[in-house]
């Protein structure tokens, strides 16, 4: 009777939710990896001829899929770097020994971007580095900098690096700033005492004790930009070109705009091991790294 | 004597903001006393090995270069603002000057073609039916798989850690086509509904909600919820009084990151919401940029009323976002 009891109370509690979370998640995975080795264009009516793995071979030979996983390494190496060394700089800067409200308002203001969603922070930086910065140039005659940075393919994967910085570099410094906020004072004070100037203290003291942040904020950074997608919709478009489209949007272009909904999935659970593996790999390395507060 | 040590020091030029503040305090405790005299002496230990005045200029440098910082940081929005006023002319006459004069017709304009009344509505209610059902679900599961242990809660528990790598664009396809599925044959109205939305958000807020809570349940003792059952209490009872009050911390932590994620997603809404009446503030600032990209001052004007939204929240509640986000990060 108890026993009975106790289990209908786990269903209760447990079932409502993961029922929605299988209708959600578990049961749309499974059909993709059907849909993966099919041809189909996404009309209901038209038939979905089964092509086993082919979907999967002319993935290779896909130029415009390839370029876009070269663009997307290449940005999200350059971001990690900028985002990471910015985040750090003000990190170090807001916990530096300087009055509390003056520490509040830095932390305040540079959080900010991170709240106002990826798609709005495009636009509002499509408008400045385009006309404005076109309109900039033709004033002040500095045309080398000041020019439409989203027509030029180079300056268009840099303008998507500029933008993800300005939003996720306030984020990753709360992050930073937590780990910093760990370390014990006597610690730094009896570094202090044995003659540590600045550089020693942050390189021999600082950085291996917020190894576990460096952990957390590399791993959020990547990740995160892997998977951009709304700021690359809103700023670039992918264009010019396609010179500036990332892993995510060019899924999103083959299915639903070119409307190839078998091969488009085979990219998308491509994308799946990708994200997987580079994370997966990246929590071992850095988890061996990092240094134990005795 | 520890007046006159803590009293020296105080001839140092600070920041013109710190010595207003201090003047202002009326009375010294005792523990703040202690305090300031241990900043002291260590200021004046740092003075002493890098030079009195020498530190001070530091300071002030350090001090202009995070405030230089901050404003630069924050100019973009400053240009979304100011550029919203002028107009076209104006705009292209100089993007960095304030405007000549004040006039709301753009945002009058921006609001009717945006209908950003009943898109905010929208997103209030999308932001806040998803995050009521996430936390009160994902509370109750994660307490059953932490209290219940066994080799079914485990797999449970390692199903939904499991499924946070996957990413949405690899979902996105197959469940259109499931809830287009549900919608023809079992005539529930999944897509293009403020309802189907919200439960797409519950399933896909799941994961991350269920695996903080269940690390801060772990955390809890058991005694608490054993005494409530000795005193009669029903499990539903002991839950929703006892132990959902503890989760509090967490709680504030998965509404924050939820409210962050939900109330900017653009791509799920966006391919489930197809009605003008039904879509959320990313889908209408979305479709309205579409149709003005040249007339910026319109644009911007529609930028700065989504923003306003979000500055509001953030201003209201800046402490628990900081926290929250941090929090959530670490997990």
């Amino acid at each position: 009777m108890r026993r009975s009891l106790n289990s209908r109370w786990y269903f209760l509690f447990v079932f409502p939710l993961f029922f929605i979370f299988t209708t959600v998640v578990l049961v749309p995975f499974c059909l993709g990896i059907g849909y993966s080795f099919v041809t189909w264009d996404g009309l209901p009516l038209n038939p979905k001829t089964i092509t086993g793995i082919n979907n999967y071979i002319s993935l290779i030979n896909d130029e415009r899929f390839l370029s876009s996983a070269i663009h997307t390494l290449k940005f999200t190496l350059l971001t990690i770097i900028t985002i990471n060394i910015l985040a750090l700089i003000f990190a170090l800067f807001v916990t530096g020994n300087i009055n509390t409200r003056v520490r509040n308002a830095a932390r305040t203001m540079l959080f900010m971007p991170y709240l106002i969603g990826g798609l709005i922070l495009g636009y509002i930086w499509k408008f400045i580095l385009g006309d404005a910065f076109k309109s900039i140039g033709e004033t002040t005659g500095l045309t080398s900098v000041f020019f439409n940075w989203l027509l030029d393919p180079d300056f268009a994967v840099l303008a998507m690096v500029v933008v993800t910085t300005w939003q996720m570099a306030g984020y990753v410094m709360i992050i930073y700033i937590t780990g910093i906020q760990t370390i014990p004072e006597e610690v730094i004070e009896a570094a202090e005492v044995d003659g540590a100037g600045f550089w020693i203290k942050l390189f021999k003291i600082k950085f291996p004790l917020i190894m576990q942040s460096f952990t957390v904020c590399l791993f959020l950074t990547m990740s995160n930009c892997f998977k951009i997608f709304d700021v690359n919709l809103s700023l670039t478009g992918g264009g010019p070109y396609n010179s500036s489209e990332m892993f995510a949007l060019n899924i999103y272009n083959e299915i639903f705009s070119l409307n190839n909904y078998g091969y488009g999935q085979a990219k998308a659970l491509f994308f799946f091991i990708a994200v997987a593996c580079f994370t997966l790999a990246q929590v071992v390395f850095t988890k061996k790294r990092e240094v134990e507060m005795q | 004597m520890k007046e006159q040590v803590s009293l020296a020091p105080n001839k140092r030029p600070r920041s013109a903001g710190n010595h207003r503040s201090r003047k202002r305090r009326p009375r010294r405790t005792l523990k703040r006393r202690i305090k300031r005299f241990k900043r002291r002496f260590k200021a004046k230990f740092a003075s002493i090995t890098s030079g009195g005045p020498v530190a001070s200029i530091k300071k002030g440098v350090t001090y202009t270069i995070l405030l230089t910082v901050c404003v630069l940081y924050l100019f973009p929005i400053y240009i979304v603002f100011t550029n919203s006023f002028k107009n076209r002319s104006e705009l292209y006459e100089s993007i960095v000057s304030l405007p000549g004069s004040f006039s709301l017709e753009y945002y009058i304009t921006a609001m009717e073609k945006m209908v950003f009344l009943s898109a905010l509505k929208n997103s209030l209610f999308v932001t806040l039916g998803s995050i009521v059902f996430i936390v009160a679900l994902s509370s109750m599961t994660a307490w059953m798989l932490v209290r219940r242990t066994g080799k079914l809660s485990d797999s449970i528990f390692m199903i939904f850690v499991a499924t946070m790598l996957i990413p949405f664009q690899t979902l996105m396809m197959p469940l259109m086509q499931e809830m287009g599925w549900i919608k023809n044959a079992l005539r529930l109205p999944m897509t293009d509904t403020i309802g189907g939305l919200i439960y797409m958000y519950i399933g896909f807020g799941a994961s991350l909600a269920v695996f903080l809570y269940h690390g801060f349940i772990k955390s809890i003792p058991k005694s608490l919820e054993e005494a409530a059952a000795i005193d009669g209490c029903t499990t539903f009872g002991i839950f929703w009084r006892i132990v959902f009050p503890i989760l509090k911390p967490t709680t504030m932590t998965v509404i924050i990151l939820d409210v962050i994620w939900i109330w900017n997603d653009y791509l799920l809404p966006s391919l489930t919401l197809t009605s003008k009446i039904n879509r959320t503030i990313p889908l209408s600032t979305a479709s309205f940029f579409g149709q003005f990209t040249i007339q910026w001052n319109l644009a911007m004007a529609g930028l700065t009323l989504t923003i306003i939204p979000v500055i509001i929240f953030y201003l209201c509640a800046q402490k628990y976002i900081i926290k929250g986000v941090a929090a959530g990060a670490v997990k």
